[in-house]
Protein backbone atom coordinates (compact mmCIF):
# COMPACT_ATOMS: atom_id res chain seq x y z
CA UNK A 1 0.00 0.00 0.00
CA UNK A 2 3.04 2.26 -0.30
CA UNK A 3 1.84 4.16 -3.41
CA UNK A 4 -1.46 5.01 -1.75
CA UNK A 5 0.25 6.20 1.43
CA UNK A 6 2.63 8.41 -0.52
CA UNK A 7 -0.30 9.75 -2.55
CA UNK A 8 -2.24 10.60 0.60
CA UNK A 9 0.82 12.33 2.07
CA UNK A 10 1.06 14.37 -1.14
CA UNK A 11 -2.51 15.64 -1.35
CA UNK A 12 -3.39 15.28 2.33
CA UNK A 13 -3.53 17.96 4.98
CA UNK A 14 -0.30 17.08 6.76
CA UNK A 15 2.83 19.20 6.89
CA UNK A 16 3.98 18.35 3.39
CA UNK A 17 0.50 17.89 2.01
CA UNK A 18 -1.05 20.11 -0.65
CA UNK A 19 -4.60 19.49 0.55
CA UNK A 20 -5.44 22.97 1.80
CA UNK A 21 -3.90 24.66 -1.23
CA UNK A 22 -5.91 22.46 -3.56
CA UNK A 23 -9.12 23.11 -1.64
CA UNK A 24 -8.51 26.86 -1.66
CA UNK A 25 -7.87 26.65 -5.38
CA UNK A 26 -11.12 24.73 -5.81
CA UNK A 27 -12.89 27.53 -3.96
CA UNK A 28 -11.27 29.99 -6.39
CA UNK A 29 -12.55 27.90 -9.30
CA UNK A 30 -16.05 28.09 -7.86
CA UNK A 31 -15.65 31.82 -7.17
CA UNK A 32 -14.53 32.79 -10.65
CA UNK A 33 -17.17 30.50 -12.19
CA UNK A 34 -19.98 32.03 -10.13
CA UNK A 35 -18.85 35.58 -10.96
CA UNK A 36 -18.50 34.69 -14.65
CA UNK A 37 -21.87 32.97 -14.70
CA UNK A 38 -23.66 35.91 -13.05
CA UNK A 39 -21.96 38.37 -15.40
CA UNK A 40 -23.13 36.12 -18.20
CA UNK A 41 -26.69 36.21 -16.87
CA UNK A 42 -26.59 39.99 -16.84
CA UNK A 43 -25.21 40.33 -20.38
CA UNK A 44 -27.35 37.43 -21.56
CA UNK A 45 -30.52 39.14 -20.36
CA UNK A 46 -29.60 42.27 -22.31
CA UNK A 47 -28.85 40.18 -25.42
CA UNK A 48 -32.18 38.39 -25.06
CA UNK A 49 -33.99 41.73 -24.98
CA UNK A 50 -32.07 42.70 -28.10
CA UNK A 51 -33.08 39.44 -29.80
CA UNK A 52 -36.72 40.16 -29.04
CA UNK A 53 -36.46 43.74 -30.23
CA UNK A 54 -38.70 45.19 -32.91
CA UNK A 55 -35.75 46.77 -34.71
CA UNK A 56 -33.97 44.67 -37.30
CA UNK A 57 -30.55 46.21 -36.61
CA UNK A 58 -30.69 45.44 -32.89
CA UNK A 59 -31.80 41.89 -33.60
CA UNK A 60 -28.96 41.55 -36.08
CA UNK A 61 -26.42 42.81 -33.52
CA UNK A 62 -27.65 40.29 -30.95
CA UNK A 63 -27.46 37.56 -33.57
CA UNK A 64 -23.86 38.51 -34.38
CA UNK A 65 -22.98 38.40 -30.69
CA UNK A 66 -24.34 34.90 -30.08
CA UNK A 67 -22.91 33.55 -33.35
CA UNK A 68 -19.40 34.91 -32.80
CA UNK A 69 -19.11 34.08 -29.10
CA UNK A 70 -20.40 30.56 -29.63
CA UNK A 71 -18.32 29.98 -32.75
CA UNK A 72 -14.92 31.14 -31.54
CA UNK A 73 -12.71 29.11 -29.17
CA UNK A 74 -13.01 30.34 -25.59
CA UNK A 75 -9.26 30.46 -25.28
CA UNK A 76 -9.21 33.22 -27.90
CA UNK A 77 -11.79 35.19 -25.92
CA UNK A 78 -9.61 34.87 -22.82
CA UNK A 79 -6.56 36.06 -24.77
CA UNK A 80 -8.63 38.99 -26.06
CA UNK A 81 -9.64 40.09 -22.58
CA UNK A 82 -6.27 39.42 -20.98
CA UNK A 83 -3.98 41.03 -23.55
CA UNK A 84 -6.54 43.55 -24.77
CA UNK A 85 -7.27 44.59 -21.20
CA UNK A 86 -3.59 44.85 -20.38
CA UNK A 87 -2.93 46.97 -23.47
CA UNK A 88 -5.86 49.20 -22.52
CA UNK A 89 -4.61 49.58 -18.95
CA UNK A 90 -1.11 50.23 -20.32
CA UNK A 91 -2.31 53.07 -22.51
CA UNK A 92 -4.34 54.41 -19.59
CA UNK A 93 -1.18 54.29 -17.47
CA UNK A 94 0.71 56.01 -20.29
CA UNK A 95 -1.65 58.97 -20.01
CA UNK A 96 -0.60 59.35 -16.39
CA UNK A 97 3.06 59.06 -17.27
CA UNK A 98 3.55 55.42 -16.28
CA UNK A 99 5.63 53.56 -18.84
CA UNK A 100 5.42 49.84 -18.43
CA UNK A 101 3.35 46.74 -18.48
CA UNK A 102 0.19 46.76 -16.41
CA UNK A 103 -1.23 43.27 -16.26
CA UNK A 104 -4.96 42.81 -16.37
CA UNK A 105 -6.11 41.38 -13.00
CA UNK A 106 -6.56 37.67 -13.60
CA UNK A 107 -9.80 37.32 -11.65
CA UNK A 108 -11.41 40.19 -13.55
CA UNK A 109 -10.20 38.72 -16.85
CA UNK A 110 -11.75 35.40 -15.93
CA UNK A 111 -15.04 36.94 -14.87
CA UNK A 112 -15.33 39.02 -18.02
CA UNK A 113 -14.26 36.28 -20.43
CA UNK A 114 -16.49 33.62 -18.86
CA UNK A 115 -19.29 36.19 -18.68
CA UNK A 116 -18.97 37.17 -22.33
CA UNK A 117 -18.97 33.55 -23.52
CA UNK A 118 -21.67 32.24 -21.21
CA UNK A 119 -23.88 35.25 -22.04
CA UNK A 120 -24.15 33.98 -25.60
CA UNK A 121 -25.33 30.56 -24.40
CA UNK A 122 -27.58 31.98 -21.69
CA UNK A 123 -29.23 34.37 -24.16
CA UNK A 124 -30.28 31.38 -26.26
CA UNK A 125 -31.57 29.59 -23.16
CA UNK A 126 -33.57 32.66 -22.10
CA UNK A 127 -34.97 33.17 -25.57
CA UNK A 128 -36.17 29.58 -25.71
CA UNK A 129 -37.67 29.89 -22.23
CA UNK A 130 -39.40 33.16 -23.11
CA UNK A 131 -41.03 31.43 -26.07
CA UNK A 132 -42.43 28.82 -23.70
CA UNK A 133 -44.14 31.39 -21.49
CA UNK A 134 -47.84 31.34 -22.29
CA UNK A 135 -48.89 34.50 -24.14
CA UNK A 136 -52.01 34.76 -21.99
CA UNK A 137 -50.01 35.28 -18.80
CA UNK A 138 -48.19 38.26 -20.27
CA UNK A 139 -51.38 39.62 -21.76
CA UNK A 140 -53.03 39.26 -18.36
CA UNK A 141 -50.24 41.32 -16.81
CA UNK A 142 -50.78 44.04 -19.40
CA UNK A 143 -54.53 43.84 -18.94
CA UNK A 144 -54.31 44.57 -15.22
CA UNK A 145 -52.24 47.63 -16.10
CA UNK A 146 -48.74 46.51 -15.14
CA UNK A 147 -45.98 48.77 -16.35
CA UNK A 148 -43.00 47.17 -18.16
CA UNK A 149 -40.69 46.88 -15.13
CA UNK A 150 -43.15 45.33 -12.64
CA UNK A 151 -44.39 43.11 -15.45
CA UNK A 152 -40.85 41.89 -16.07
CA UNK A 153 -39.95 41.50 -12.40
CA UNK A 154 -43.13 39.84 -11.18
CA UNK A 155 -44.43 37.94 -14.19
CA UNK A 156 -41.94 37.46 -17.00
CA UNK A 157 -38.72 36.84 -15.06
CA UNK A 158 -40.08 34.13 -12.70
CA UNK A 159 -41.83 32.34 -15.54
CA UNK A 160 -38.80 32.49 -17.83
CA UNK A 161 -36.57 31.27 -15.02
CA UNK A 162 -38.81 28.26 -14.46
CA UNK A 163 -38.34 27.10 -18.04
CA UNK A 164 -34.71 28.19 -18.21
CA UNK A 165 -33.30 26.30 -15.22
CA UNK A 166 -32.45 23.02 -17.00
CA UNK A 167 -30.68 24.97 -19.76
CA UNK A 168 -28.95 27.19 -17.24
CA UNK A 169 -27.70 24.07 -15.46
CA UNK A 170 -25.95 23.02 -18.67
CA UNK A 171 -24.46 26.49 -19.08
CA UNK A 172 -23.20 26.44 -15.52
CA UNK A 173 -21.40 23.14 -16.11
CA UNK A 174 -19.90 24.68 -19.23
CA UNK A 175 -18.65 27.72 -17.31
CA UNK A 176 -17.25 25.55 -14.55
CA UNK A 177 -15.22 23.52 -17.00
CA UNK A 178 -14.14 26.56 -18.97
CA UNK A 179 -12.84 28.19 -15.81
CA UNK A 180 -9.88 25.81 -16.13
CA UNK A 181 -8.76 27.85 -19.16
CA UNK A 182 -8.35 30.92 -16.95
CA UNK A 183 -5.21 29.22 -15.66
CA UNK A 184 -3.40 30.53 -18.76
CA UNK A 185 -3.68 34.05 -17.32
CA UNK A 186 -2.06 32.89 -14.08
CA UNK A 187 -5.12 32.92 -11.83
CA UNK A 188 -4.45 30.33 -9.14
CA UNK A 189 -7.54 28.21 -9.55
CA UNK A 190 -7.69 24.43 -9.39
CA UNK A 191 -5.81 23.68 -12.59
CA UNK A 192 -3.12 26.31 -12.02
CA UNK A 193 -2.55 25.12 -8.46
CA UNK A 194 -2.21 21.57 -9.78
CA UNK A 195 0.35 22.80 -12.31
CA UNK A 196 2.30 24.49 -9.53
CA UNK A 197 2.17 21.38 -7.38
CA UNK A 198 3.10 19.15 -10.30
CA UNK A 199 6.05 21.37 -11.15
CA UNK A 200 7.46 21.57 -7.67
CA UNK A 201 7.04 17.90 -6.70
CA UNK A 202 7.46 16.38 -10.18
CA UNK A 203 4.38 14.26 -9.68
CA UNK A 204 2.00 15.62 -12.30
CA UNK A 205 -0.09 12.45 -12.53
CA UNK A 206 -1.23 12.59 -8.89
CA UNK A 207 -1.99 16.31 -9.04
CA UNK A 208 -3.98 16.28 -12.28
CA UNK A 209 -5.84 13.17 -11.16
CA UNK A 210 -6.79 14.96 -7.94
CA UNK A 211 -7.88 17.97 -9.97
CA UNK A 212 -10.11 15.74 -12.10
CA UNK A 213 -11.67 14.26 -8.96
CA UNK A 214 -12.27 17.69 -7.41
CA UNK A 215 -13.88 18.95 -10.63
CA UNK A 216 -16.11 15.88 -10.66
CA UNK A 217 -17.16 16.53 -7.07
CA UNK A 218 -18.03 20.14 -7.92
CA UNK A 219 -20.02 19.24 -11.03
CA UNK A 220 -21.80 16.46 -9.17
CA UNK A 221 -22.77 18.71 -6.26
CA UNK A 222 -23.93 21.47 -8.57
CA UNK A 223 -26.08 19.07 -10.58
CA UNK A 224 -27.84 18.14 -7.31
CA UNK A 225 -28.29 21.84 -6.52
CA UNK A 226 -29.82 22.56 -9.93
CA UNK A 227 -32.16 19.60 -9.61
CA UNK A 228 -33.37 21.01 -6.27
CA UNK A 229 -33.87 24.45 -7.77
CA UNK A 230 -35.84 22.96 -10.62
CA UNK A 231 -38.05 21.11 -8.18
CA UNK A 232 -38.64 24.38 -6.32
CA UNK A 233 -39.56 26.45 -9.36
CA UNK A 234 -42.05 23.96 -10.72
CA UNK A 235 -43.98 23.84 -7.44
CA UNK A 236 -47.68 24.26 -8.02
CA UNK A 237 -47.56 23.51 -11.72
CA UNK A 238 -49.42 20.65 -13.24
CA UNK A 239 -47.36 18.42 -15.44
CA UNK A 240 -48.79 16.94 -18.59
CA UNK A 241 -45.92 14.50 -19.04
CA UNK B 1 -7.73 49.17 -37.44
CA UNK B 2 -4.69 48.32 -39.53
CA UNK B 3 -5.70 46.27 -42.57
CA UNK B 4 -2.13 45.53 -43.62
CA UNK B 5 -1.36 44.10 -40.20
CA UNK B 6 -4.53 42.03 -40.29
CA UNK B 7 -3.62 40.60 -43.70
CA UNK B 8 -0.18 39.59 -42.40
CA UNK B 9 -1.85 38.04 -39.36
CA UNK B 10 -4.22 36.16 -41.62
CA UNK B 11 -1.34 34.72 -43.64
CA UNK B 12 0.47 33.66 -40.47
CA UNK B 13 -2.61 32.07 -38.94
CA UNK B 14 -3.38 30.17 -42.16
CA UNK B 15 -0.19 28.15 -41.63
CA UNK B 16 -1.81 26.75 -38.46
CA UNK B 17 -5.03 25.82 -40.23
CA UNK B 18 -3.92 22.37 -41.50
CA UNK B 19 -2.99 21.37 -37.95
CA UNK B 20 -6.33 22.57 -36.55
CA UNK B 21 -8.25 20.63 -39.20
CA UNK B 22 -6.06 17.56 -38.77
CA UNK B 23 -6.66 17.55 -35.01
CA UNK B 24 -10.39 18.01 -35.48
CA UNK B 25 -10.81 15.35 -38.18
CA UNK B 26 -8.63 12.73 -36.45
CA UNK B 27 -10.32 13.12 -33.10
CA UNK B 28 -13.86 13.31 -34.50
CA UNK B 29 -13.34 10.13 -36.54
CA UNK B 30 -11.60 8.21 -33.74
CA UNK B 31 -14.00 9.60 -31.13
CA UNK B 32 -17.07 8.60 -33.15
CA UNK B 33 -15.77 5.05 -33.59
CA UNK B 34 -15.11 4.77 -29.88
CA UNK B 35 -18.47 6.37 -29.08
CA UNK B 36 -20.26 3.85 -31.27
CA UNK B 37 -18.61 1.00 -29.36
CA UNK B 38 -19.47 2.63 -26.02
CA UNK B 39 -23.09 3.27 -26.95
CA UNK B 40 -23.50 -0.31 -28.19
CA UNK B 41 -22.10 -1.50 -24.88
CA UNK B 42 -24.53 0.78 -23.05
CA UNK B 43 -27.53 -0.47 -25.02
CA UNK B 44 -26.69 -4.18 -25.22
CA UNK B 45 -24.25 -4.71 -22.35
CA UNK B 46 -26.80 -5.18 -19.58
CA UNK B 47 -26.26 -3.89 -16.07
CA UNK B 48 -22.45 -4.02 -16.17
CA UNK B 49 -22.28 -2.34 -19.55
CA UNK B 50 -24.55 0.46 -18.38
CA UNK B 51 -22.58 1.07 -15.20
CA UNK B 52 -19.22 1.12 -16.98
CA UNK B 53 -20.38 3.45 -19.72
CA UNK B 54 -22.17 5.72 -17.26
CA UNK B 55 -18.96 6.04 -15.25
CA UNK B 56 -16.95 6.84 -18.36
CA UNK B 57 -19.41 9.49 -19.48
CA UNK B 58 -19.54 11.04 -16.00
CA UNK B 59 -15.76 11.36 -15.74
CA UNK B 60 -15.16 12.77 -19.21
CA UNK B 61 -18.12 15.13 -19.31
CA UNK B 62 -17.76 16.28 -15.72
CA UNK B 63 -14.16 17.46 -15.81
CA UNK B 64 -12.49 20.08 -18.01
CA UNK B 65 -10.87 18.91 -21.24
CA UNK B 66 -7.75 20.90 -20.42
CA UNK B 67 -7.20 18.90 -17.22
CA UNK B 68 -7.69 15.66 -19.13
CA UNK B 69 -5.12 16.83 -21.64
CA UNK B 70 -2.63 17.72 -18.89
CA UNK B 71 -3.25 14.39 -17.16
CA UNK B 72 -2.41 12.53 -20.36
CA UNK B 73 0.48 14.67 -21.55
CA UNK B 74 2.25 15.61 -18.31
CA UNK B 75 0.73 13.04 -15.96
CA UNK B 76 1.52 9.93 -17.97
CA UNK B 77 5.02 11.27 -18.60
CA UNK B 78 5.66 10.29 -14.98
CA UNK B 79 5.43 6.65 -15.98
CA UNK B 80 7.93 7.02 -18.77
CA UNK B 81 9.84 3.84 -17.99
CA UNK B 82 6.72 1.76 -17.69
CA UNK B 83 5.44 3.14 -20.98
CA UNK B 84 8.83 2.53 -22.60
CA UNK B 85 8.65 -1.09 -21.51
CA UNK B 86 5.23 -1.33 -23.10
CA UNK B 87 6.64 0.23 -26.26
CA UNK B 88 4.09 3.08 -26.35
CA UNK B 89 6.33 5.89 -25.12
CA UNK B 90 6.76 7.16 -28.68
CA UNK B 91 3.02 7.86 -28.71
CA UNK B 92 2.79 9.60 -25.33
CA UNK B 93 5.95 11.64 -25.92
CA UNK B 94 4.31 13.56 -28.75
CA UNK B 95 2.06 16.45 -27.67
CA UNK B 96 0.12 16.00 -30.91
CA UNK B 97 -0.93 12.42 -30.11
CA UNK B 98 -1.66 13.30 -26.49
CA UNK B 99 -3.95 16.09 -27.68
CA UNK B 100 -5.66 13.73 -30.13
CA UNK B 101 -6.10 11.12 -27.40
CA UNK B 102 -7.60 13.64 -24.95
CA UNK B 103 -9.93 15.10 -27.59
CA UNK B 104 -10.96 11.61 -28.70
CA UNK B 105 -11.74 10.32 -25.21
CA UNK B 106 -13.62 13.54 -24.43
CA UNK B 107 -15.75 13.63 -27.56
CA UNK B 108 -16.45 9.89 -27.31
CA UNK B 109 -18.18 10.52 -23.98
CA UNK B 110 -20.47 13.18 -25.46
CA UNK B 111 -21.04 11.31 -28.72
CA UNK B 112 -21.83 8.02 -27.02
CA UNK B 113 -24.76 9.66 -25.25
CA UNK B 114 -25.93 11.13 -28.55
CA UNK B 115 -25.62 7.78 -30.32
CA UNK B 116 -27.32 5.98 -27.43
CA UNK B 117 -30.27 8.32 -27.84
CA UNK B 118 -30.23 7.65 -31.57
CA UNK B 119 -30.11 3.87 -31.14
CA UNK B 120 -32.94 3.94 -28.61
CA UNK B 121 -34.97 6.04 -31.04
CA UNK B 122 -35.04 3.24 -33.64
CA UNK B 123 -38.57 1.95 -33.29
CA UNK B 124 -39.36 -1.69 -32.65
CA UNK B 125 -41.60 -1.78 -35.73
CA UNK B 126 -38.74 -0.83 -38.02
CA UNK B 127 -36.59 -3.62 -36.65
CA UNK B 128 -39.48 -6.07 -36.80
CA UNK B 129 -40.16 -5.12 -40.40
CA UNK B 130 -36.55 -5.81 -41.28
CA UNK B 131 -36.62 -9.12 -39.40
CA UNK B 132 -39.80 -10.06 -41.26
CA UNK B 133 -37.91 -9.57 -44.53
CA UNK B 134 -35.32 -12.03 -43.25
CA UNK B 135 -32.66 -9.52 -42.23
CA UNK B 136 -30.62 -10.10 -39.11
CA UNK B 137 -27.29 -9.54 -37.44
CA UNK B 138 -24.80 -7.21 -39.05
CA UNK B 139 -26.88 -6.69 -42.18
CA UNK B 140 -29.83 -5.51 -40.07
CA UNK B 141 -27.53 -3.22 -38.10
CA UNK B 142 -25.84 -1.79 -41.17
CA UNK B 143 -28.90 -1.34 -43.38
CA UNK B 144 -31.62 -0.42 -40.90
CA UNK B 145 -30.53 0.41 -37.36
CA UNK B 146 -27.45 2.49 -38.11
CA UNK B 147 -28.94 4.78 -40.80
CA UNK B 148 -32.05 5.46 -38.73
CA UNK B 149 -30.01 6.06 -35.58
CA UNK B 150 -27.68 8.42 -37.46
CA UNK B 151 -30.64 10.36 -38.80
CA UNK B 152 -32.02 10.82 -35.28
CA UNK B 153 -28.63 11.75 -33.85
CA UNK B 154 -27.38 14.04 -36.60
CA UNK B 155 -28.43 17.47 -35.24
CA UNK B 156 -26.85 16.82 -31.83
CA UNK B 157 -23.86 15.17 -33.48
CA UNK B 158 -23.37 18.26 -35.62
CA UNK B 159 -23.22 20.41 -32.48
CA UNK B 160 -20.60 18.10 -31.05
CA UNK B 161 -18.45 18.38 -34.19
CA UNK B 162 -18.59 22.18 -33.91
CA UNK B 163 -17.59 21.96 -30.25
CA UNK B 164 -14.67 19.71 -31.20
CA UNK B 165 -13.40 22.17 -33.79
CA UNK B 166 -13.36 24.81 -31.08
CA UNK B 167 -11.85 22.41 -28.56
CA UNK B 168 -8.78 21.84 -30.75
CA UNK B 169 -7.72 25.31 -29.58
CA UNK B 170 -6.78 23.76 -26.23
CA UNK B 171 -4.00 21.80 -27.92
CA UNK B 172 -2.13 25.11 -28.09
CA UNK B 173 -1.71 24.95 -24.31
CA UNK B 174 0.44 21.82 -24.66
CA UNK B 175 2.72 23.56 -27.18
CA UNK B 176 0.93 22.73 -30.43
CA UNK B 177 1.02 25.68 -32.78
CA UNK B 178 -2.34 25.46 -34.49
CA UNK B 179 -4.46 28.55 -35.26
CA UNK B 180 -5.10 29.57 -31.64
CA UNK B 181 -1.53 28.80 -30.63
CA UNK B 182 -0.21 31.09 -33.37
CA UNK B 183 -2.79 33.73 -32.49
CA UNK B 184 -1.81 33.62 -28.82
CA UNK B 185 1.84 33.99 -29.72
CA UNK B 186 1.12 36.91 -32.06
CA UNK B 187 -0.97 38.65 -29.40
CA UNK B 188 1.73 38.21 -26.77
CA UNK B 189 4.30 39.67 -29.20
CA UNK B 190 2.32 42.60 -30.56
CA UNK B 191 -0.36 43.25 -27.91
CA UNK B 192 -2.87 43.95 -30.68
CA UNK B 193 -5.39 41.58 -29.21
CA UNK B 194 -8.46 42.96 -30.90
CA UNK B 195 -7.25 42.79 -34.51
CA UNK B 196 -5.79 39.31 -34.09
CA UNK B 197 -8.97 38.16 -32.38
CA UNK B 198 -11.01 39.31 -35.35
CA UNK B 199 -8.81 37.46 -37.84
CA UNK B 200 -8.55 34.25 -35.81
CA UNK B 201 -12.26 34.36 -34.97
CA UNK B 202 -13.12 34.82 -38.65
CA UNK B 203 -11.08 31.74 -39.55
CA UNK B 204 -12.93 29.61 -36.97
CA UNK B 205 -16.29 31.01 -38.00
CA UNK B 206 -15.50 30.22 -41.64
CA UNK B 207 -14.62 26.60 -40.79
CA UNK B 208 -17.78 26.24 -38.72
CA UNK B 209 -19.91 27.82 -41.44
CA UNK B 210 -18.61 25.32 -44.00
CA UNK B 211 -19.06 22.38 -41.62
CA UNK B 212 -22.65 23.34 -40.78
CA UNK B 213 -23.47 23.55 -44.51
CA UNK B 214 -21.95 20.09 -45.00
CA UNK B 215 -24.02 18.72 -42.13
CA UNK B 216 -27.14 20.25 -43.64
CA UNK B 217 -26.31 18.50 -46.92
CA UNK B 218 -25.91 15.15 -45.13
CA UNK B 219 -29.21 15.71 -43.35
CA UNK B 220 -30.88 16.42 -46.71
CA UNK B 221 -29.35 13.30 -48.22
CA UNK B 222 -30.41 11.09 -45.30
CA UNK B 223 -34.04 12.17 -45.31
CA UNK B 224 -35.49 11.39 -48.76
CA UNK B 225 -38.65 10.00 -47.12
CA UNK B 226 -39.40 13.37 -45.52
CA UNK B 227 -38.83 15.21 -48.77
CA UNK B 228 -41.13 12.88 -50.68
CA UNK B 229 -43.85 13.48 -48.15
CA UNK B 230 -43.43 17.22 -48.55
CA UNK B 231 -43.59 17.07 -52.33
CA UNK B 232 -46.77 15.02 -52.56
Amino acid sequence: MAPIDSYLALVGFGQTGWGWLLLTAAAMTIGVSVCGFLTGTLIGTVVTFMQLSRHLTIRWLADCYTTVLRGVPDLLVIYLFYFGGSAFLGSLGGMFGYQGFIGMPAFLTGTLALGAVSAAYQAEVFRGAYRSVARGEIEAAIAVGMRPWPKFRRIVAPLVLRYAIPGLGNTWQLVLKESALISVTGLVELLRQSQIGAGSTRRPFEFYLTAVVLYLVITWLSSILFRRMEARTIQGTRRAL
Amino acid sequence: MDLGFMWDTFLTLLTGLPLTLELAVTSVVAGSALALAISLLAVTGGEIGRTVTRGYVFVFRGSPLLVQMFLIYYGLGQFRHGLQDLGVWGFFREPYWCAVLALTLNTAAYCSEIFRGGLLAVSAQEIEAARACGMSGILLFRRIILPIAIRHALPAYGNEIILMIKATALASVITIMEVTGLAGKLIADSFRAFEIFIVAGAIYLAIIFIVTRMLMAVDFWLSPHVRMRLQS
